[in-house]
């Protein structure tokens, strides 16, 4: 019992002030990218040429944001000169068409359906699918319940049944081995319902496109939802889900 | 033994080399070797100008062997005589269509449709996208009742399935069926751009991204002759390697610690997880240490500030850890949960050939950092975290003594007089014809190894990825054996075992 109470005292209150106080990632971190559209044009082709998820539109200086795993290449190719990644850790968009990145980010919040804001602004109950993903976008996920961000003061948890759930929110690039346990998980979850997809795989089948065992979710789901990232920071979905359902 | 070629841990060697036996001599090398203390690290079919041969890399000791042979389209099972075979049997079956005869329990790995376009082995078409299409293996009798858990589990974790036949509580038996998880991995590996696959490494498994991409690194270091990593980036890459094994220990600790309900060592190294997650970060910029790692080296550098940050965080979190430690390992609760809970005896361990933290734990003397070292594990202290009794007491306490030896370890590489300069590698573009490599690395739930092949024009012909999940799945099947159904989860976590990594 001592012991207890000695550990507990050492430990202390962990739980972040986020979203109150801004968090401040390490510099190294990469999150939201920068874009220069005035840089030479063929140093955009060339890391367009190198980007191993071919994310880039050299001539419009755009990243496609569903497909980019921000490994960092094309920030080192171009020495920042073409594109650069910022800590920001807000990634989130509500519209497909939005992932297709200028460097600018539409304001989520605003963006993103009333009738979800309305539905389950105040509480959200979430079922969680893997469907092939890698343990990264999960245990990144499962870190929102850890004391530090501490995901259910805000109204919001992960649950077993989908039958409790008002959404779905999945993670991978979705296997043919996984199709019919997702769509059956679907199912089961009472409408209205809200989908949202998390990381590159899921968004675009990440690092997995084009192989001929995974289907793509957007073939499957409309997505309401969509977190960027490789995975994406806890602070990516939590900010994001924060916007899109209550702000 | 003197029909096997000796082979160095991640040195190249010409295809011609291996030894191609008849397979009647390959089968009984294979089995005498199974059965004199060896251990088998890779068992695979290839083809080769559309003959289909098998390769193996077994290691005893300190040594590795390869050795080859052509593979008929039927042949009598090894697994009929050594169980270490098993898994790689039904795999071959599975990727190639060959029938094992007598094999004991033939059933799909994966459920996928066969890379020679042949006869499926098990029956499946594949216009059913379900796994597991087969029987399971069924205890009849009127007291028995059948429990299906999965794929879709009730936290947020990957997709798997697990068949219990159980009598009351009492599990007689678990099955394990995976395969939910496959992507393809290693057909991608030999169809996709170059500059696509070390994305794909990572991806194997995330929690092993590190593990991986040392290994897939390290294959091809040596099968591009001219690029090899400085000392810097050996450096970055090892200290990396134990942060992500130091992630998962002290995470695996905290679940434990919640699965038998005892809350605040839960809540205290779910946290202090994050610590070491945020270290990669520092290193990479990525929580999984994504984008550091890369053929020829690593793509940052680490200055004095950061490298400084590193250790400062060690220092800070050393104490807290073992003070957690002393709450979890004292607690009554937690140790009558763990102690002679889910045991596999050193004897099983063997017949199994159990890797990593659930080998050791079960008695077996082996941990790849120190028989086959590579990168930098070859100047760590030597130190072997051996328990006998093998449950999930053990279990948990060699997670500890890694942790405690990690820390030391990260401290040292990271404070190692040489970081800074590095020599960002250029992406690899030429591999040499007609080559072969294996390699072995500690990750952090036990060996893994990734084998590759090229072929005439340099390109990778065959792709071969052994995650120690692969050996140790079957280990929780035995550890469930006659324990009681509500302590799956806690066996379950005690191993941890990948999905992923296990489906490719
Ligand atoms: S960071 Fe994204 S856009 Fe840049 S090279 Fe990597 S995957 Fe491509």
């Amino acid at each position: 019992m001592l012991k207890l109470i000695r550990t507990r005292i050492n430990q202390g209150y962990r739980t972040s002030s986020y979203p109150k106080k801004d968090i401040q990632l390490h510099e190294s971190y990469r999150g939201r990218p920068q874009i220069n559209h005035n840089c030479d044009p063929e140093l955009a082709r060339r890391c367009a040429t190198a980007c191993p998820q071919d994310a880039i539109d050299p001539e419009k200086g755009l990243i496609d944001l569903g497909r980019c795993v921000f490994c960092g290449l094309c920030e080192r190719l171009s020495e920042g000169k073409f594109i650069s990644f910022s800590t920001n850790f807000e990634l989130g968009v509500a519209d497909p068409a939005q992932l297709l990145c200028d460097g600018n980010f539409p304001d989520l919040a605003a963006h993103s359906k009333q009738h979800f804001k309305r539905l389950f602004g105040r509480s959200l109950q979430l079922r969680e699918v893997s469907a092939a993903g890698c343990n990264c976008c999960e245990a990144d996920t499962n870190v929102l319940n850890t004391p530090f961000f501490d995901l259910s003061r805000f109204g919001i948890d992960f649950v077993a049944s989908p039958r409790h759930a008002d959404g779905l929110f999945v993670t991978g690039p979705v296997s043919r081995n996984m199709k019919t346990a997702l769509l059956d998980t679907y199912d089961a979850i009472p409408s209205p319902k809200v989908v949202i997809a998390t990381g590159s795989c899921a968004l675009s089948g990440g690092p997995f496109r084009d192989s001929s065992e995974i289907v793509p979710l957007q073939d499957l789901l409309e997505v309401d939802l969509f977190i960027p990232g490789c995975p994406p920071h806890p602070l990516t979905i939590l900010s994001a889900m924060l916007k899109f359902f209550k702000l | 033994m003197d029909k096997l070629l000796p082979v160095a841990n991640g040195c190249m060697l010409p295809r011609k080399e291996i030894p191609v036996l008849d397979f009647t001599l390959f089968r009984d090398e294979l089995l005498a070797f199974a059965e004199n203390g060896g251990y088998i690290v890779q068992f695979f079919a290839f083809t080769e100008n559309t003959r289909l041969k098998a390769l193996a890399v077994l290691r005893k000791d300190t040594n590795l062997y390869a050795v080859s042979c052509l593979l008929p389209d039927e042949y009598q099972a090894l697994t009929a005589e050594n169980s270490k075979f098993h898994l790689f049997e039904r795999e071959i079956a599975e990727q190639y269509g060959v029938r094992p005869l007598n094999h004991p329990w033939l059933k799909p790995v994966r459920y996928h449709a066969n890379q020679r376009g042949c006869q499926d082995i098990f029956g499946n078409d594949y216009k059913e996208d379900i796994p597991g299409n087969y029987d399971y293996f069924r205890v009849e009798g009127e007291q028995i009742h059948e429990v299906g858990v999965g794929p879709v589990h009730a936290g947020i974790i990957e997709p798997g399935h697990f068949r219990f036949q159980c009598i009351g509580e009492i599990v007689l038996h678990l099955e394990i069926q995976l395969g939910y998880q496959h992507r393809g991995v290693e057909k991608l590996l030999t169809s996709f751009p170059f500059k696509r696959l070390p994305i794909v490494v990572e991806g194997i498994a995330g929690d092993t991204a590190m593990a991986n991409s040392i290994s897939y690194a390290q294959a091809v270091e040596a099968l591009s002759l001219c690029h090899d990593a400085d000392t810097t980036a050996r450096t970055l890459r090892t200290a990396a390697l134990e942060l992500e094994r130091l992630a998962c220990h002290v995470g695996d600790l905290g679940a434990l610690s919640g699965d038998v309900a005892f809350n605040p060592p839960a809540a205290y190294y779910g946290r202090l997880r994050g610590e070491f997650l945020n270290l990669l970060v520092i290193l990479s910029g990525n929580r999984f240490g994504r984008g550091l790692i890369r053929p020829g080296g690593v793509t940052m550098p680490l200055d004095e500030k950061n490298a400084a940050l590193i250790v400062a965080k060690i220092q800070e979190v050393r104490p807290e850890i073992i003070q957690v430690a002393d709450l979890l390992f004292t607690a009554h609760t937690v140790l009558s949960r763990f102690e002679a809970c889910g045991r596999v005896d050193r004897d099983t361990a063997i017949a199994l050939g159990l890797v990593g933290v659930a080998g050791r734990a079960s008695g077996i003397n082996y941990d790849a950092r120190v028989d086959f070292p590579t990168e930098k594990s070859g100047d760590f202290a030597p130190c072997k975290h051996i328990r006998q009794k093998g449950g999930v007491y053990s279990r948990a306490w060699v997670r500890y003594e890694e942790i405690l030896h990690s820390l030391d370890q990260v401290e040292k590489l990271v404070s190692a007089a040489n970081l800074g300069k590095t020599i960002t590698p250029n992406p690899v573009e030429n591999l040499v014809p007609d080559a072969f490599v294996v390699t072995l690395n500690e990750a952090w739930r036990g060996e893994l190894s990734h084998c590759v092949l090229t072929d005439a024009e340099g390109r990778i012909a065959r792709y071969k990825i052994k995650d120690p999940s692969f050996h140790n799945w079957t280990g929780l099947a035995m550890a469930l054996r006659n324990e009681q159904i509500s302590d799956f989860p806690l066996n379950n976590k005690s191993f941890n075992l990948s999905y992923c990594g296990f489906d490719l």
